[in-house]
This record gives structure tokens, C-alpha cells and sequence, in this order.
């Protein structure tokens, strides 16, 4: 386990870069994280999707899946994929500060 | 006389009725298991139908010859599971009750769900070796395909066997080479994930060594249709990937009696305890097998080391005592890379796949994200060792939890 610094903040990340205490992210994190994803303005539509995550992941335990994405924040697919080009599922995990998604094992 | 329902006779629930048929006391327990379907599959076998490694006759058994004395066997489909009356219907009208419940109803493929992949192309330039019908008629496209673009796509995942389509690929190249048209074939893997395998190291061993084989890898790519007549998969993102020959690993999917009862998720797996296989909702309700939500692979031999820890500490559960949280996530993959070669892989919830040895550290004989022949004959023992000690419910001499003995570490 690493840490980083990322907007002025000391966090924790594991290996793949993505966060380990979900508690320690901040919006201020998300820009940053989504910069470094070649996003360069979050704008209200990701934050929809952010706040979904967030409020998904700690409800459940659970980083949410694409398809769960796409269920419960009311976006489609293709949209996501507009937002968060290549990976949206894993891209918006990290942006949001929780770990990888469980599908992919 | 307490009841034991098992839903679902596949490789899990079988290997759970042999081994609960052992462990509980038989004059106080009644088990029953249900299942819809007279045969047992060995799916692990499909990968070699196309190739004509394995024929018809090594992959299918009647699964009446697994099922223990005592233990009764019910077929009829499944109506609807009502965890509330701590009963299940069947569709033959018949009205089961229960104590404890295991479901074990699986997962299985969804072609229909992406538009154009099941359509009038589906067995002509588009297959599937996901099947036991869909492997054998691509063993019959093969004997008279003459080349060309042969993409292997991934819909998405969680898929049954993580590594199988990268097996087909390497199993691909050999069998081209090996009818001389290697040469007129060209090798693709179109896969939702960032690289060939979800693991940092594992995923780098492996892309390596289909990189040495000719196999391209179009990483990140999530079909979203199929274009059967230009012949072409396009993504989300518009990317388009033309092929000649489209081997599609569709969307995998739990029963549908799942979504019917309530039970399940966006995918119709239900969300359990990952180191217990109790459910989250009902404390009489158990889930094994591809059926289970839990982030390890689908596949038998993580089946197999979770029913060695589930059969004791379910008889402590029903004895009143607490559950032990002994599951790891353990999975064991020998990955069949052709030319009478293999690699293996072994791992769990917290250890990705790492080099060295296995069983015996520093030995073997088997080796570890490594291709050798001895990974080869310990694929094709397994098929003995499947149909005569697992579905049995017997143990292997090999550990269920995962050890660290014979990895390099980082």
C-alpha cells in the first residue's frame, strides 16, 4: 500500500492507482484524479454519475458495476462512455475515490 | 426430519449434495435437489470441441450417476423461489418447503441481449464455444472455414472461465498451424478489459505470450452491437472491429427463476457473504457456484475449494454455531496455450496471479504464469479427476485456501 498526494491531500492508493479509504476522498481529489484521466471539466452530468457512485458504494460496500451505473444514476451506456471515454465503470471508480469494480476478475 | 433443498444439479450443487450427504446425519436430514436438465456438462471440455480435442461422448454424463444414495433428484424447471415462506414451486405445480436452502442454478450465455449477435448470421459467421451446441457447431465451421479475420469478443464481464477465451485464441493458433493455413489466419481479441487479463501481472505473462503467438489485443473495447451483414462489432465509444469469423463470449447471466424471486442483481447473480456464502437478506439461504455475487472467478475449481470450506461450517451453522469467515476466493486455472503446453495460475481474494511453482514450492510440478507440458497433462488429468473425485464431493490432495509457498512475491 502507497500513498500519494493528490490535490494538496496525502491518500491512499493501492497499486492500480485507485483510492483504499473511500472516507478520504473530496471533490477537490475527483478534479484532479479526472485531469490525470484526460478529463479536463467535470461538469454537472459527471457529477450525477460521481454521486451515484458514491452514495451506491457506501449503501452497498461495493464499488458499482456499468450496468449498475446505468440503472440506478438514469444515464445510458453510450452516454457514459461520452463522459468517461474508454473504461467508464473503472474510470469513474476512481475518479470517485472506490476501488476497482468487482466485475472484472 | 430437517430439510436441505438444493437448487440446481451442475458442478456446484452436485459436489454440495455429495459432500452435505456425507457430512449430515442421514436420520435427521432429508436432501433434495432439483435441476431441469438430465445432463451433466463438463463446460470446461467446450474449449476442446472446436479444436476436436475432446469429442461429444468427454463431456457429457447423465447427472443421475453423481447423485448419492439418499439424496433424491427432482426434474422439473423452477418456477419461483419465495424466501419469505421458505418454500420453492417448481413449474411441474409441485410446492417444496425448506429449513435451508443452497441455490446453485448458475450462470449461463445471453446472445439475444446484444442486438444483432443472435440473429441470421448467429451459426453461420458468428459462433460461440460457450455452449455445448455452439462448441460443436463451430467444430463443424472449422473443418470448412479456408481463413481470414477470426475475432474473439468479450460482451463484458463477470464471464463463466476468465481465461477460456484466451485459451481458444492459443489453441486457435496451434490448430491453424497445425492444418497449414496459419498463414492465412488472422488472430484478434476484442476485450472489454485494459489488457488481456484483469490482473497487473498476470494480465502482462499473458499478453506476452499472445503477443509471441500472433494474437492481436484490442483492449478496452465494450461491444454495444454487432453488425452481422457488414460483418463488424461496433462499441459504445464507436469503434468498429470488422471480422470474418466472430467467436462471441455473450453476456453471462444468473437464472431467470432469480430475477423472478427478487433475489438477484443487475445481472441476476445474488449478493452473499464472499467468505461464507450466506445470503445478504435471508439467514436460511446459501449460494454456490456462478450463481453467487462474489468477486472471484466463475468457475469450477473455485466451486470446488469453496464447497471443501462450506460443507463443515455449514454444519456448524445448523448446529447453532456461527459461521467461520474461511472462504478466500481461491481459484486454481490451468490455461491450455497450445502445442501439448499450458500455464497455471492460482490466486484469491487478496493475491493476484503470481509466478512460480505449484503444489510442492520450488518444485512443482506444475509451473506458475509459465508455459510447460506438465500444465498441459495436469489440464487433461483434470477431466478424470472432475468426473471421478469432484462431483463426487472427495477431496483433493490439494489445499482449498490459497498459499503463498512457491510464489515470487514482488
Amino acid at each position: 500500500m502507497t500513498t500519494k498526494t493528490i490535490a494538496g491531500k496525502t491518500v491512499q492508493v493501492n497499486e492500480e492507482g485507485f483510492m483504499t479509504a473511500p472516507a478520504e476522498w473530496t471533490k477537490d481529489i475527483a478534479v484532479e484524479i479526472a485531469k490525470e484521466e484526460g478529463i479536463a471539466e467535470l461538469t454537472p452530468a459527471h457529477w450525477k454519475v460521481i454521486e451515484f457512485c458514491r452514495q451506491d458504494a457506501a449503501a452497498s460496500g461495493k464499488t458499482p458495476t456499468l450496468r449498475r451505473i446505468t440503472a440506478g444514476a438514469g444515464v445510458t451506456t453510450k452516454e457514459l462512455f461520452a463522459l468517461f471515454p474508454k473504461g467508464p465503470a473503472k474510470k469513474v471508480a476512481r475518479i470517485s475515490g472506490l476501488g476497482k469494480p468487482e466485475g472484472c476478475v | 426430519m430437517k430439510k436441505l433443498l438444493i437448487l440446481g444439479a451442475g458442478t456446484a450443487g452436485t459436489m454440495v449434495a455429495n459432500r452435505l450427504n456425507r457430512l449430515l446425519d442421514s436420520g435427521e436430514w432429508k436432501i433434495t435437489i432439483v435441476d431441469q436438465d438430465e445432463t451433466h456438462y463438463y463446460q470446461p471440455g467446450f474449449l476442446f470441441l472446436p479444436f476436436g480435442v475432446y469429442n461429444k461422448n468427454d463431456v457429457v454424463k447423465p447427472k443421475r450417476y453423481f447423485m448419492p444414495f439418499g439424496v433424491e433428484l427432482i426434474m422439473s424447471p423452477i418456477d419461483v423461489i419465495e424466501p419469505d415462506h421458505n418454500r420453492v414451486k417448481l413449474s411441474d405445480g409441485r410446492v417444496l418447503d425448506y429449513d435451508f436452502l443452497v441455490i446453485a442454478t448458475g450462470a449461463d450465455i445471453h446472445p439475444e441481449q446484444t442486438p444483432g449477435l443472435a440473429e441470421h448470421e448467429w451459426g453461420q459467421s458468428i459462433h460461440t464455444f460457450y455452449s455445448y451446441e455452439g462448441a460443436l457447431a463451430l467444430h463443424q465451421k472449422f473443418k470448412t472455414w479456408q481463413g481470414g479475420r477470426l475475432v474473439v469478443n468479450v460482451i463484458d464481464n463477470p464471464i463463466k472461465c476468465p481465461v477460456a477465451p484466451l485459451e481458444f485464441l492459443m489453441l486457435a493458433d496451434w490448430y491453424f498451424h497445425e492444418r497449414g493455413m496459419r498463414d492465412k489466419v488472422e488472430l484478434v481479441y476484442a476485450t472489454p478489459l485494459s489488457g488481456a487479463f484483469t490482473k497487473p501481472i498476470a494480465s502482462k505473462l499473458l499478453g506476452d505470450i499472445l503477443g509471441q503467438k500472433g494474437v492481436k489485443v484490442i483492449p478496452d473495447f465494450m461491444a454495444e452491437h454487432v453488425d452481422p451483414d457488414a460483418k463488424k462489432i461496433v462499441s459504445f465509444d464507436e469503434q468498429e472491429v470488422p471480422y470474418d469469423l466472430l467467436v462471441s463470449i455473450p453476456l453471462n447471466m444468473g437464472a431467470a427463476v432469480v430475477a423472478k424471486s427478487g433475489l438477484g442483481d443487475e445481472l441476476n447473480f445474488i449478493p452473499v457473504n464472499k467468505h461464507t456464502f450466506l445470503s445478504d437478506k435471508f439467514s436460511n439461504i446459501f449460494v454456490l457456484g456462478d450463481a453467487a455475487g462474489i468477486p472471484t472467478s466463475k468457475a469450477g475449481s473455485v466451486a470446488h475449494f469453496a464447497v471443501d470450506t462450506f460443507g463443515e461450517n455449514f454444519v456448524r451453522y445448523s448446529e447453532g454455531l456461527e459461521l467461520l469467515p474461511i472462504f478466500d476466493g481461491h481459484a486454481n486455472c490451468f490455461i491450455e496455450s497450445g502445442y501439448g503446453k499450458g500455464v497455471l495460475i492460482d490466486f484469491n481474494y487478496d493475491t493476484e496471479p503470481l509466478p512460480g511453482r505449484y503444489p510442492l514450492p520450488g518444485v512443482g510440478p506444475f509451473t506458475l504464469l509459465q508455459e510447460s507440458e506438465a500444465n498441459h497433462w495436469g489440464k487433461l488429468m483434470f477431466r478424470w479427476m472432475y468426473w471421478n473425485i469432484l462431483l463426487k464431493g472427495q477431496e483433493l490432495p490439494l489445499p482449498s485456501l490459497m498459499s503463498m509457498a512457491g510464489k515470487w512475491a514482488k
